[in-house]
């Protein structure tokens, strides 16, 4: 069976993060229920921290850093991204959004995505779906139903008789996003297509 | 081989003095520029074409059929030439005077441009790129070689019964080069008419530019011109020298750190590292150079960027005297040596100007 390359993005600045935080424990979920079917699962987490100088470069050469390089290919390269932010001014951070700027916007078509943010307040929450859920719309990646927020005091309670806790949710997300990525055909290395001129000729009736 | 300068054509601020030079010095510059490059025994002089500030090669015939009128050997050229909003029919007429002019010492290179309102300006539309390069250049090649065109196309009004004057000089047209950084489908122009391939190659990664030759080479020969070997390659490069590594590091920083384009962003040494940008000594730069054609094979044309980000036209003269002296004859001979038997040690020359040669 092959094995399964499982990618976080963490968008965290702190450290400890509760964002990385947060990746770690989506991984952790998604891995455990590969590994109950009995897949080889590699993970791997991209903090975007240590990124963040070579990020604004490539905006102002056009391309990526050796390092920064290596980090894009990992993500666009997954069989399944796991990709978390932080809250900053209602929306993901701007390093978030910069790293995803860098990435092809067809390289991600069809990988399944879990996306996660966490903040000081819930009221935050539905960042999730009005700005993270477009954006990996428009990657044309395939997000999974459950995305998870956790507030500061998520991290210190458990669910009520209304909604579940944090570790319930990551359970579900987790579940979720483990069976997106199982269901999915190996990736194929994609090699750039010529075009033969011919066709190119002929695609403007010139032959 | 051939070795050269290709000019961005930059009005910009010098960042030690703060002083702009106004358009006309820049043009009046960039001419002391080509002359000197002859002076000191380069090959070429080529000039980008832009149709907005801060640069001033708008119209680049002009310039080039005065710097023919004031020199002997230099070869005239492009680096590039908008194929995509030129009409292929004035590039045709325009650069075929300049052959006659310039007895022979004329060949261009073929580009899109970047500047996306270039093409609203010019009346296209920019997500034609690719179908503008591959008609546009289509038609050129047919007017430069049959006497009576007619001709339908996508993009421009039909042409019927139209000779475009002058036929090129002893009918052998210009040759052309097809400049890209990254887009296979003009290296696979380039091959299929058996025309050069200019990877431009500064201020990025040598990986595209390392795939983009590969492919070139492969697809010429696919397309029966030559071996893989023998496909005509130019190559960008950008330099600053001094006697002394650390002087040449010293004075060039600010330009580097104010340069439009990379500027404000990795630095120096940095950059040199991830990009084709060789800052220090003579020597340096012909072992830089040198280890191109480990990723591209054996070429044909060396065109180094030395009159960008500012730099005055005095520093930008004694970068020329340590070229011309310290540099290329020393690069002459080393790949002179290298290249295999059977490669071509440049691009086609016009027969007027081997003839000139060898009289």
């Amino acid at each position: 069976m092959r094995t399964l390359k499982l990618v976080a993005v963490s968008a965290g600045l702190g450290s400890p993060s509760s964002t990385r935080l947060l990746a770690d424990r989506l991984l952790r979920a998604a891995r455990y229920r590969l590994a109950e079917q009995e897949y080889a699962v590699d993970v791997e987490v991209v903090e975007l921290r240590d990124l963040a100088v070579d990020i604004a470069h490539n905006f102002v050469t056009g391309f990526p850093s050796g390092k920064l390089r290596e980090a894009i290919d990992t993500v666009t390269g997954a069989d399944g991204v796991i990709a978390v932010t932080p809250v900053f001014t209602a929306s993901y951070s701007g390093l978030f959004k910069s790293f995803f700027d860098l990435v092809d916007p067809t390289a991600l078509t069809g990988v399944p995505v879990l996306i996660g943010a966490t903040g000081g307040t819930a009221r935050h929450s539905l960042v999730l779906d009005h700005a993270l859920r477009p954006l990996f719309a428009y990657l044309r990646a395939l997000t999974v139903p459950t995305a998870v927020y956790a507030a500061s005091e998520d991290w210190g309670s458990g669910g009520d008789e209304y909604t579940e806790g944090l570790p319930a949710r990551i359970d579900r997300a987790g579940y979720e996003f483990a069976d997106a990525v199982a269901a999915r055909p190996a990736r194929e290395a994609d090699e750039d297509e010529v075009v033969p001129f011919e066709r190119q000729l002929a695609d403007l009736r010139l032959d | 081989m051939q070795f050269g300068i290709f000019t961005v054509g930059d009005v910009t601020t010098d960042p030690t003095t703060g002083r702009t030079p106004t358009e006309h010095e820049r043009i009046k510059n960039t001419v002391a520029i080509a002359l000197k490059a002859e002076e000191v025994g380069l090959d070429v002089f080529a000039t980008g074409e832009h149709h907005n500030p801060p640069f001033v090669p708008s119209s680049p015939t002009t310039l080039l059929g005065h710097i023919a009128a004031r020199t002997e050997n230099l070869v005239l050229s492009t680096s590039t030439t908008l194929i995509t909003t030129n009409d292929p029919v004035k590039i045709a007429e325009d650069y075929a005077t300049l052959q006659h002019l310039a007895d022979g010492r004329v060949d261009l290179m073929m580009g899109r441009g970047n500047t996306g309102p270039v093409y609203p300006w010019f009346g296209q539309d920019i997500r034609q790129g690719i179908p503008l390069a591959i008609e546009n250049y289509a038609l050129l090649h047919k007017l430069w070689r049959e006497d009576v065109v007619d001709w339908e196309g996508r993009f421009r009004t039909a042409l019927q019964g139209f000779t475009s004057t002058p036929r090129p000089l002893d009918g052998v047209p210009p040759f052309v080069w097809h400049g890209s950084i990254r887009s296979p489908e003009i290296a696979e122009q380039a091959a299929y008419y058996g025309d050069g391939f200019f990877a431009n190659h500064i201020f990025w990664p040598k990986q595209h530019t390392e795939k983009m030759v590969r492919l070139y080479r492969q697809r010429y020969a696919h397309y029966g011109h030559g071996t893989p070997e023998q496909a005509i390659v130019g190559l960008g490069g950008q330099v600053f020298m001094r006697k002394n590594s650390q002087d040449a590091v010293r004075e060039f920083r600010p330009y580097f750190d104010n340069a439009p384009v990379y500027g404000h962003g990795p630095s120096l040494e940095e950059f040199a590292r991830e990009t084709p940008l060789t800052v220090g000594s003579p020597q340096e730069v012909v072992e830089r150079t040198l280890s191109f054609r480990e990723y591209v094979g054996d070429y044909q044309r060396q065109l180094f960027l030395v009159d960008h980000a500012g730099l005055p036209l005095k520093t930008v003269l004694e970068q020329l005297d340590i070229l011309g002296e310290e540099v290329v004859p020393v690069l002459r001979k080393e790949f002179a040596n290298l290249r295999p038997a059977g490669v071509p040690a440049t691009a086609p020359l016009h027969p007027a100007v081997t003839a000139a040669k060898e009289a």
